[in-house]
């Protein structure tokens, strides 16, 4: 045993190691097995495996932790730490990768592209992942930004035959690689006045600076364009809408909450970490980001007609309120995000799915009059999105609203009562346009007699996320205190 | 089950509501009876209420308690005192006769409809008897969605909307409510250390009153819109016009009671200092006062006859939010029998609304006239419908608004002259509706065969003028419910009212010194005007 190595350093990877070894397999088994439409079920099945297999080495993780008492297990000298916050979000995308695996395999059969690389690419995502939510290194964080960008870069344009597709590919990773750049210039600076990569050490040598030290404003205004393009905050949300719009529609699914919650992830831990002590310099920022974020999201959604167009403008507008919290600071703000991007997850996903579902034969179903009468075809989907949508909107009892409370409440305890006010007013807001679907579902003269697609995947899928955003809302307890453990310090 | 009759009241129509789902869609006859017999074993279930109120113990009674959400401090906390035992026996009278009311009106999507109308009763019920602030919010905000499925699928022309701007107007109130609800959670937290919804602790709190001012107009937005007071009231006559009958009785009668109601259970105890503020009771007050001759004046120049009794709602709520912030027991409980009486007679004047729109489809009072010839029960339950909602001695909107008009002008003379004025301009177009539409000769030829009331259409009306003519000749029951509740709020937002009534006593004025006293003086002056009247 060398100081580079310890048997724990092992144990702390082994999820990231499993992803990526099937993300591997897939690859190698898509390239050895004969073309067969019954190898992408197979291929299906082998992710799926490998996300539960993931999900055990997090499991252990998880006891192991429990077991010994020690809130956190640090590997490769504090550049992987794995802690409870870690551990949440590496829920999270458990959870948001399963749903999208299960819900691709009928959505990729009708469009026509079902390919082996697509499963390989969400493990590779989801491996890079894992690091933007456990790493504590200015480089492994990085490492696993770009990991997981290059993946969606790849995966957003993967409907090759579709123009829509390229261009919010191409579109994505240009801005992608630009605001990269900021973000690298940002971390060249704290490396600079810190000396060593490492979270810990930068976050001391901030803290011994001025925080109107021209450098480190430099830093904390780089840094943050790099974190907000990722979030898609408002100045730099305009890949959003597009790059929504024109991925396929799992992908789009995926993107807006897997990607967004490891983008969360990382702003915390670099907001939270080594740029804690400047916090009156980015604060104001922020604040304004935020406000501009709920607005542009909310405004611009109101005249969209296109659903996709329509859910990436709402998930803008999330993001605003997911901001709030980290404005307000303390604790409960910041379990506010936690719990907001939970349910987001649950809520999110689930709306998706039955955009997902639209898209059957001969109808692309992304238009806000695909879903006219939907409630006369299938009445379970109708209801099911109803749900999702208050939810979204922030109604009780569906656990959007437990999103909302947090953020209001930690607003509230930090006096910032302009912020709640305007923060509150567009829930209204959002109500009229997610209640422009539902008017189009449940008033809407019947469109199309075709029905929409259903599967067994899409059925498990809707089945866990409508059943799990209405037990949240309902009984909310466990969620409260899982995220309430897994604050970061 | 006798520990938990109050959330057997509660959740009746909700079990209703999920054996309802199991009835296959194309079964309408068996949907509306399990409909109708939910909602009729709803109020069955509320009886008991009633007998085992016991009306001598002040505070709050069958309460239950269980924890819910730990974490936040949030219960399922639930009890009622006489105001809101009323409003809960309001809700599961009206909401069965709205249910009733809507055997012929509703053949589209039935199963759907009752669906809703049975979420709908519980989540009222649930704004009602909830002690726990986080409870009653999410039992407030349920009640929106069904009501805007009720408007939006099976509304007028414009019903979308009309849905859209009554489920935005109340949303956008009560989610400011939630920041003034928070504002309460976060000092309890900060003054004792422990966080919880439950309103009985929630007034220990120790508030400066320019914090208590910002609490109030922060319940003010979600509960004004609500009732709705002026200027907040436009999404009102357009919800109504477009609603179906019974989702404008259940929208007349029970909804906009959850405003006032809020007023009395929540703003006033929970922000005293801020309540009794000169300036806010001013401000209240003079929106009341325009309120009730705005609503008044508008319904004279209607041509609609649905839109007439939607605009004669905000007058008679403004009388209601007059009552309570005279901040004395009479203009309190006047107001609160006030609200019961506007459930009960604008409750029966939509309902007269819908039995002609089902037989003729339009709701121009120009169409009409002289109906009295071809439907005289119609005619006689209209009468008493409309004498009991312009304040008829011995029907029961006398009571409430004598009652208020006493309170108002316990408080000062030129409230009470202006909402004199608006009784006036109420007599005024409630009996020229009537004119209008029953009296004179037939003049259009379409309404010579139009059929009279049927015995299903009759009973629903016959309960609600049992009711109307029960509270009209002998209210004392209703007024000893209210006393203690009343009482008790009086004193916590003045505590020095009954002390002062006490020095009165012994000087000129002549102020009883209990107010059971008060009260049976009341109710015998009540019957000598009455009498007197006759």
């Amino acid at each position: 045993m060398s100081q580079f190595y310890t048997p724990f350093d092992h144990f702390a990877l082994m999820p990231a190691i499993i992803l990526a070894l099937f993300g591997c397999a897939i690859l190698l088994f898509d390239f050895l097995l004969p073309p067969d439409p019954k190898q992408c079920k197979l291929l299906m099945l082998l992710t799926v495996v490998g996300l539960v297999i993931s999900g055990i080495g997090l499991w252990r993780q998880q006891t192991f932790l429990a077991a010994s008492g020690n809130d956190v297990l640090i590997a490769f000298n504090g550049a992987l730490t794995i802690d409870r916050f870690a551990l949440f979000f590496n829920w999270v995308f458990e959870i948001a990768s399963l749903i999208v695996v299960i819900v691709s395999y009928k959505y990729l059969d009708i469009e026509g592209e079902h390919h082996g690389e697509y499963y390989s690419l969400i493990l590779f995502a989801q491996c890079g992942m894992f690091f933007l939510a456990a790493g504590t290194d200015l480089v492994t964080l990085f490492i696993g930004l770009e990991l997981m960008a290059l993946c969606f870069y790849v995966m957003v344009g993967f409907l090759r035959g579709e123009k829509r597709s390229n261009e919010a590919a191409i579109k994505y990773l240009l801005l992608g690689a630009f605001s990269s750049g900021f973000l690298v210039y940002g971390f060249s600076i704290l490396y600079g006045l810190a000396g060593s990569t490492r979270l810990k050490d930068v976050e001391a040598a901030i803290a011994a600076l001025d925080t109107w030290n021209p450098v480190v404003f430099l830093a904390v205004a780089t840094t943050s364009v790099g974190l907000l393009f990722k979030i898609s905050a408002v100045p730099f949300h305009m890949w959003a809408p597009d790059a929504y719009e024109g991925a396929p529609t799992t992908i789009t699914a995926y993107l807006s909450v897997a990607s967004k919650a490891a983008s969360f992830a990382f702003l915390l831990r670099i907001f939270l970490g080594p740029l804690a002590s400047a916090r009156d310099a980015w604060q104001p920022l922020l604040a304004a980001v935020a406000i501009a974020t709920m607005t542009i999201g909310n405004l611009a959604a109101v005249s969209q007609s296109n659903i996709k167009r329509l859910l990436a403008y709402s998930s803008i507008s999330h993001a605003g309120y997911m901001l709030l919290g980290l404005i307000a600071g303390n604790d409960t703000g910041i379990q506010g995000i936690m719990v907001y991007i939970l349910v987001y997850a649950f809520m999110n996903l689930g709306a998706f799915t039955v955009v997902i579902a639209m898209r059957r034969k001969g109808i692309i179903g992304e238009d806000l009059d695909d879903m006219a009468g939907l409630m006369y075809t299938s009445p379970g989907y109708a209801v099911l999105m109803l749900v999702f949508l208050l939810s979204l909107a922030g109604i009780p009892p569906t656990a959007g609203f437990l999103g909302k409370y947090y953020i209001f409440l930690s607003l509230i305890q930090t006096h910032h009562y302009v912020l709640a006010v305007i923060a509150t007013l567009y829930v209204a807001v959002a109500l009229y346009y997610y209640f422009r679907i539902v008017k189009t579902m449940f008033v809407g003269e019947l469109a199309e007699k075709t029905a929409p697609a259903t599967s067994f995947g899409l059925r498990l899928a809707l089945g866990i996320t409508g059943l799990l955003t209405l037990a949240i809302g309902i009984y909310p307890e466990p969620i409260l205190r899982m995220t309430q453990g897994s604050i970061l310090k | 089950m006798d520990q938990h009759l109050l959330s057997i009241v509660v959740f009746t129509p909700l079990a209703g509501f999920v054996i309802l789902l199991l009835i296959p869609g194309s079964q309408k006859g068996l949907i509306k009876l399990w409909a109708n017999l939910t909602a009729f074993a709803g109020f069955l279930v509320s009886l008991p209420l009633v007998t085992r109120f016991d009306r001598q113990a002040g505070g709050f009674q069958m309460v239950e308690r269980a924890d819910w959400i730990p974490t936040l401090g949030a219960k399922y906390l639930i009890g009622i005192d006489g105001i809101s035992l009323l409003l809960v026996m309001l809700t599961t009278v009206i909401g069965f006769l709205a249910i009733l009311s809507s055997w012929n009106a509703i053949e589209d999507r039935v199963k759907e409809y009752y669906a809703m109308f049975l979420i709908m009763q519980t989540a009222m019920i649930g704004v009602f008897v909830s002690l726990d602030f986080f409870l009653f919010y999410v039992f407030w905000e349920l009640v929106l969605v069904p009501m805007y499925f009720i408007i939006g699928v099976w509304g007028g022309p414009r019903k979308l909307y009309a849905a859209i701007k009554f489920f935005l107007y109340t949303l956008a109130g009560s989610v400011l409510m939630l920041l003034g609800i928070l504002t309460l959670y976060f000092r309890y937290h900060t003054q004792f250390g422990t966080y919880t919804f439950e309103i009985a602790d929630l007034m220990k709190i120790d508030m400066p009153l320019g914090m208590q001012q910002w609490v109030f107009w922060a319940f003010f937005l979600g509960f004004a819109i609500k009732v709705p007071m002026f200027p907040f009231h436009t999404w009102l006559p357009d919800a109504h016009v477009e609603a179906p009958t019974a989702g404008s009785v259940i929208l007349a009668s029970v909804l906009l009671k959850m405003g006032t109601y809020g007023f009395i259970r929540f703003s006033l105890p929970l922000v005293p200092k801020a309540s009794v503020d000169i300036k806010i009771v001013q401000i209240l007050a003079v929106l009341s006062i325009i309120g009730i001759i705005y609503g008044a004046l508008v319904s004279l120049m209607q041509q609609d006859w649905k839109k007439l009794v939607a605009y004669s709602s905000v007058s008679h709520l403004g009388f209601c939010t007059l009552g309570i912030f005279a901040l004395n027991p009479n203009g309190i409980a006047g107001s609160v029998i006030q609200q019961i009486n506007h459930g009960i007679s604008t409750g029966m004047l939509f309902l007269i609304i819908g039995v002609v729109y089902e037989r003729r489809h339009t709701r121009e009072i120009a169409e009409y006239g002289g109906l009295a010839h071809v439907m005289p029960k119609y005619a006689v339950v209209f009468a008493i419908a409309m004498l009991s909602s312009a304040g008829l001695p011995l029907l029961n909107g006398f009571v409430g608004e004598f009652t208020i008009l006493q309170g108002a002008f316990e408080r000062s003379w030129v409230w009470a002259a202006f909402a004199v004025m608006g009784v006036i301009l109420g007599a005024a177009y409630l009996l020229w509706l009537y004119q209008r539409t029953m009296l004179g000769q037939i003049t259009n030829a379409r309404n010579l065969h139009l059929p009279d009331l049927t015995p299903r259409e009759f009973a629903v009306f016959v309960p609600l003028i049992i009711w109307a003519i029960w509270i009209g000749v002998y209210p004392k029951p209703y007024f000893e419910i209210l006393e203690k509740p009343v009482q008790q709020l009086v004193e916590r937002i003045r505590p020095d009212y009954y002390q002062g009534a006490v020095k009165a006593q012994a000087g000129v004025r002549g102020r009883p010194l209990s107010s059971s006293q008060a009260d049976g003086d009341r109710a015998r002056a009540i019957t000598v005007h009455a009498g007197a009247a006759q």
